[in-house]
């Protein structure tokens, strides 16, 4: 029972990490960014190409795709992102987000091919440490370590800071923000390399879990998409709550009825979202 | 009706294309369905990489008949389209061969076609026992779940091994595979103490690595389709101290196919597979075919299954041209290569007369890293191995 306590944490800590980037995106901006999947797997192969034919130590490697990854999206928000933002887009934002997800799709297949790539591990993250009676691989409590830092931080970025305070006024009335004096599309645009800077970090740290490969992009978008609006947008905490409740409901169901399969993740899903249509924490800007 | 009047109709066609391909036979064209995008363009870049290493070594010509080969692209399990591709190269490429073929649902949507239309339809990989059933016009030069799981049985049965857990993808393959396992290890006296189906699309293997590890068993039977998954589940395998604990892992050798070892690194060492190929085996044929991959493509490292599988499908068709002198007609072509033996990369084969499945020898192999590279190592031979699932419980 511990074991599957400590497996599901475990996984539900990595699914956090992954969708963190999708929640400031979709929640805080509203905009629906399915090239979330494929900016994070940008970041996961950055890494990969710096650690292993560069031959950066992994810490360098992670804070090398995340910075890279930021600065190679951020045109993206000036040319494109912002003539998107806003309620009245949505379909437009996913039918923009959708095909540039194809593209960097095409683009990662032709730069880097179809085979499967991997970021060296440090030793440090190799092998397993204990808890009690129940081991797991380091580099997932690694993870869940990371996840919680970037919980917190998170929070206190946008609770506590006058960053925070400033881009929830932006989001809640934008009109009403910019009359104040707010400059909204620098925040706007600081917040999307927010989004894709964690879209990033949650590539390189879930690669262990969720392989590099081109179609990485569309493969787990699905599950980014459940985390959030299981959590409710634009909730970080929501986001943490849904992840660690679907690690251990799927976790449970596959180690005491291996041949129901994903049954449990999507039975889930549908009675939460079922019980609570936005979320688990409604999100500020619904 | 509509379906009279379709087949009328098609026929109709067909014969007319006869009619005009049949006085000139000078090019004979092949039909190759296969992923070319997508997430399995590896699959259809094998193929047409071993398709251009067999021209390049035997020429492009067979008696006076050129041989072109028309590459059709189906990027996923998807039997409606497969069978489209297939009517289109049929009916206005006017192909005297179908071949190719990855998923067992696309290889089994053209059977009512080439039957109709008396094509040959050579298999280069789909590999559900099943498949030659249903047309007389399937030959297959791949392998099956049967033909590769029956012999590892035995061996870690031989091995003294007692309690094994079996831990495949829930889909067709992975259940032939489940199958074949339980039945031969039991019948040698082995025990299979749990039967672990994985969902296709998981992503997280710690829960079933617990499972198996509580289970007690020695050693593990696991098959998963080659890709991200399978590396997941290596991964897991050694990341929960499962490997340390000292239970051995044997399947297939999709999990550890060449493309992807460099992915798997270290957790994929020690893991043994029996398999119809590897690129390390070592003989004359086979240094030749890297050789020339090699001259061809810069780089024979992705050589795999997939590979030999088209390089021997293109030996085959070459040989139904040969022997029914460039005319077209299926049966008499199939009916030609019957009971053929050959040398192929991989070894020995032969087309058995009844299933038209190659009856070849399979290796076990262990995953050993040889000069910094990981690699196949064949351990011992089990020569001429049938397909075991041939009208299995029929």
């Amino acid at each position: 029972m511990f074991g599957i306590a400590v497996d599901g944490v475990a996984y539900g800590m990595i699914l956090f990490i992954i969708s963190v980037g999708l929640s400031v995106t979709l929640g805080l901006m509203r905009v629906v960014n399915l090239a979330h999947g494929a900016f994070a797997m940008v970041g996961g192969y950055v890494a990969s190409y710096a650690a292993q034919t560069l031959g950066l130590p992994y810490a360098a490697a992670l804070v090398v795709a995340v910075a890279l990854t930021v600065l190679a999206t951020l045109p993206l928000e000036t040319l494109l992102y912002r003539r998107i933002y806003g309620h009245a887009n949505e379909l437009s934002q996913v039918l923009l987000t959708i095909g540039l997800t194809f593209v960097i799709v095409a683009c990662v297949n032709y730069l880097f091919g179809p085979t499967l790539k991997r970021i060296p591990l440090p030793d440090a993250l190799l092998g397993t440490v204990s808890l009690g009676p129940k081991a797991i691989p380091t580099h997932r409590a690694f993870v869940i370590g990371m996840g919680a830092v970037t919980l917190l931080g998170l929070w206190w970025l946008l609770e506590r800071t006058d960053f925070g305070i400033r881009l929830r006024a932006a989001v809640d009335d934008p009109a009403m923000a910019a009359a104040l004096g707010i400059r909204t599309e620098r925040l706007y645009m600081a917040t999307f390399a927010l989004g894709t800077g964690l879209a990033a970090l949650g590539g390189v740290l879930g690669a262990e879990l969720l392989p590099l490969e081109p179609y990485y992009a569309i493969r787990y978008i699905v599950l980014f998409l459940a985390v959030v609006a299981v959590g409710g947008a634009g909730s970080i905490f929501g986001s943490a709550a849904a992840a660690l409740a679907l690690g251990v409901t799927d976790t449970a169901g596959k180690y005491l009825i291996p041949n129901f399969g994903e049954f449990f993740f999507y039975a889930a899903l549908i009675l939460i979202l079922f019980r609570w249509p936005h979320g688990f924490f409604k999100g500020r800007t619904a | 009706m509509a379906t009279h009047l379709r087949t009328a109709l098609f026929g109709a066609v067909f014969g007319l294309a006869l009619g005009v391909g049949g006085a000139s036979a000078a090019t004979v064209k092949v039909g190759v369905i296969a992923p070319f995008s997508g997430p399995f363009a590896m699959v259809g870049k094998t193929f047409k990489e071993a398709i251009a290493v067999y021209q390049a070594e035997n020429g492009k010509t067979v008696g006076g008949d050129t041989v072109e080969f028309i590459f059709k692209d189906l990027d996923q399990a998807n039997p409606a389209q497969s069978k489209a591709l297939a009517q289109e190269l049929i009916v206005k490429e006017k192909v005297g061969y179908l071949a190719g073929f990855f998923f067992t649902p696309d290889a089994l949507a053209v059977a009512p076609l080439i039957d109709e239309a008396n094509i040959p339809a050579v298999i280069f990989n789909a590999a559900t026992s099943a498949i030659t059933e249903k047309s007389p016009r399937y030959v297959r030069t791949s392998f099956t779940l049967w033909q590769n799981t029956v012999p590892l049985a035995e061996h870690m049965a031989r091995q003294g091994i007692k309690t094994v857990v079996t831990a495949v993808s829930d889909y067709g393959p992975g259940i032939d595979g489940e199958t074949a396992f339980k039945t031969t290890f039991e019948k040698s006296g082995g025990k299979v103490v749990d039967t672990i189906r994985m969902p296709l699309k998981s992503n997280d293997f710690a829960p079933f690595m617990q499972r198996i590890k509580d289970s007690g068993a020695e050693a593990i039977y696991a098959f998963l389709p080659a890709g991200p998954t399978t590396l997941a589940f290596a991964k897991a395998f050694a990341d929960n101290g499962l490997k340390e604990k000292g239970i051995k892992f044997f399947g297939p050798g999709d999990i550890t196919q060449e493309p992807d070892l460099p992915a798997l690194g270290d957790a994929a060492l020690g893991i043994t597979t029996t398999f119809n190929y590897s690129q390390a085996h070592d003989s004359a044929k086979n240094k030749a075919f890297l050789a020339k991959h090699k001259e061809l493509f810069g780089s024979s490292d992705t050589v795999t299954f997939t590979s030999v599988g088209a390089y021997d499908g293109a030996h085959v068709i070459y040989q139904m041209i040969q022997k029914t002198g460039g005319k077209p007609d299926g049966l008499k072509a199939v009916d030609a290569v019957k009971g053929m033996s050959w040398e192929s990369p991989r070894g020995p084969l032969t087309i058995n007369p009844d299933s038209r499945h190659v009856t070849q020898t399979i290796y076990l192999r262990t995953v050993e890293k040889v000069d910094g590279k990981l690699q196949n190592t064949e351990q011992a031979a089990f020569a001429d191995q049938p397909d075991y699932g041939y009208k299995v419980g029929k």
